[in-house]
């Protein structure tokens, strides 16, 4: 039971493009030791959604088949990516091929402008992101914190925003606290996601607590010693830093104040030396 | 015909974009095309001919982040 906060009673469904999910931690499926482990993760993950992604498959293996067939088995929704396209045209045909083979609107969008940071090409990122929605796909969109850009993806048709923590793969949390913070107060109603960079889960409990709706994690899980342990501390700590977030947390201060009763203090009448 | 398929170039006998999946023993997997950079759907393989030079995407279902 909660009061004074914004917590609503009961449940506190996620709501993406209409679909209302209970778990607000959604996981990548890419480098796990084995499926597996992967499988289990997602469980320990307790997630409801799990990224995917099309590529070409190597010397007539059929391994392809086999991963979608695990996919399935989880009984998850999937969230094809385009990762790695670095222009619109590459990032519309992977979203449209993507679309048939995982029967499903939904797409998480990279136009990727930069190779060691893959940092987000937001102009291309919002021309795309306006042709996909055009032909009805669910975009949501990888981006940076940048206010304009998410405005102007917004006004492409999407109805959520995927900005970086950090680059992906580096673990280094979220880098621009100010500006995720800023984003955050600036679209109140717009489902917010924190995709990449996360490393720990004081990341994830981090970034529930400033607000955001979701947060997305993948090599942090999948390469961690026990993916299986981590997939359950990151569930941990969205559920924490969610419910944190709704209680309505004290704001920091510069002083001291003290937390026991000052009234009443023994000895309070003798002078200090 | 010489065509290129997932970056690799290939001579074929297929005529069509679904023929060269049975050709490429692709039958009743999960697949996507594209031809030349444009996405083609499964409806549309059987009626999309191949012609020299053309560039072939096939792409399947992977782990991705």
């Amino acid at each position: 039971m909660l009061s004074g906060g914004k917590a609503v009673s009961g449940a506190d469904p996620l709501r993406l493009y209409g679909t209302e999910l209970s778990s607000r931690l959604l996981a990548g499926t890419a480098q796990y030791p084995s499926p597996a482990i992967l499988a289990r993760a997602v469980a320990a993950a307790n997630a409801e959604v799990v990224t995917v992604s099309l590529r070409r498959e190597s010397g007539g293996s059929r391994a392809g088949q086999s991963f979608w067939s695990l996919i399935r088995s989880l009984g998850v929704r999937v969230l094809p990516n385009t990762a790695g396209c670095r222009s619109v045209k590459e990032a519309v045909t992977t979203a449209q091929m993507a679309r048939e083979v995982f029967e499903t609107p939904w797409i998480k969008l990279e136009v990727i402008g930069e190779e060691d940071t893959l940092h987000p090409d937001v102009f291309g990122l919002v021309e795309a992101a306006s042709i996909l929605s055009r032909e009805g796909f669910c975009v949501f969109p990888y981006t940076t914190e940048d206010l304009v850009a998410a405005e102007k993806l917004l006004g492409a048709g999407c109805e959520v925003l995927m900005p970086w923590g950090s680059p992906i793969g580096s673990g280094r949390g979220l880098n621009n606290p100010y500006a995720l913070r800023s984003l955050r107060a600036h679209f109140p109603g717009v489902p917010i996601i924190i995709d990449a960079g996360l490393g720990t889960p004081s990341h994830a409990a981090a970034a529930m607590e400033m607000g955001f709706d979701a947060v997305l994690s993948n090599t942090a899980i999948a390469r961690a010693g026990d993916p299986v342990a981590m997939a359950r501390a990151f569930a941990q700590a969205v559920a924490a830093g969610r419910l944190g977030y709704l209680a309505d947390p004290v704001q920091p201060r510069d002083m001291a104040a003290p937390s026991t009763p000052v009234a009443g203090r023994a000895f309070s009448d003798l002078a200090r030396a | 015909m010489r065509i290129t398929v997932n970056g690799e170039a290939l001579d074929v006998s297929a005529a069509t974009l679904a023929a060269l999946l049975s050709e490429l023993d692709y039958r009743g997997a999960a697949v996507a095309t594209a031809l030349n950079q444009d996405f083609v759907p499964k409806r549309e393989r059987d009626k999309t001919p191949l012609r020299e030079g053309d560039c072939v995407e096939i792409l399947v279902p992977r782990q991705g982040g």
